[in-house]
């Protein structure tokens, strides 16, 4: 296990361009880490949708904000905060896209996804910043 | 955008079009809508009934671009036209059943099953 880096912060403005560079720069350390490639699929996907969320439904992608990302990593695990300067939102709130009646729905599997492929999904109490992390173990 | 790259590679075997998606990510955002502009005017503009999309190279896609195949599924099912999915590498796959559309689409193994008994 050789990981460029333990730790590094970066603002990015609200562009997906932005967003996709990001994902790629953790995704660098984290094919460093030892993890299966059903894991590395996973944590790609779960920080893609992270990070588009805070671009395009927290940020609205307004020229005007920021989102922020914390990439970290130790002995047990990688940990990958996301904020945005949006107004946040409440994670219970959003419907549960595996009912029978919001199969069809385009929208909304984001998070089951992020909650499915990580080991830890936190929201901050506004919803405006998400912790994701993968322990090497799990 | 009159300059917008081709994102599915178009061939007909009969009647069925098979739409080969190009790219290995469906990810970003910008892709993701060119993606759904050229997979909704194979039916909006023409109006092709029988489709099967071949993921054989596609390695990542996000909930934004299952939100584009389930609005493509609508188009074809208002528009009496047929939508198969082929090719969907396991990982891939998971994600499908994960969010349970494997369950709403008509996913087959291979190309040659796909293109059968349409």
């Amino acid at each position: 296990m050789n990981p460029k880096h333990n730790h590094f912060e970066v603002v990015i403005p609200s562009d997906y361009e932005s967003g996709q560079a990001v994902v790629e720069q953790i995704m660098l350390d984290v094919a460093e880490c030892g993890f299966s490639s059903r894991d590395l699929f996973g944590v790609r996907l779960a920080v893609d949708e992270a990070v588009t969320n805070a671009i395009k439904h927290g940020n609205r992608l307004s020229p005007d904000k920021t989102v922020r990302v914390l990439f970290s990593r130790n002995q047990s695990r990688i940990r990958i905060e996301v904020e945005d300067q949006g107004a946040g939102f409440h994670p219970e709130d959003v419907p549960d896209p595996t009912a029978d009646e919001n199969l069809d729905r385009p929208s909304g599997r984001g998070l089951l996804l992020m909650r499915e492929f990580m080991t830890l999904i936190e929201y901050s109490p506004k919803g405006n910043q998400v912790v994701l992390e993968k322990h090497f173990s799990s | 955008m009159a300059d917008a790259k081709p994102r599915l590679d178009l061939d007909d075997i009969g009647d069925v079009t098979v739409a080969t998606f190009i790219d290995k990510k469906i990810l970003d955002e910008a892709n993701i809508n060119e993606v759904g502009k050229q997979l909704f005017a194979l039916i909006d503009e023409d109006g092709r009934r029988k489709i099967v999309l071949d993921f054989s190279v596609v390695e990542y896609l996000s909930s934004a671009a299952l939100g584009k195949l389930i609005t493509m599924d609508k188009k074809a099912k208002g528009a009496k036209s047929k939508l198969r999915l082929c090719c969907i590498k396991p990982d891939i796959y998971e994600v499908f059943e994960i969010t349970r559309l494997n369950k709403i689409f008509d996913i087959k193994p291979t190309l040659e099953e796909a293109v059968k008994g349409f």
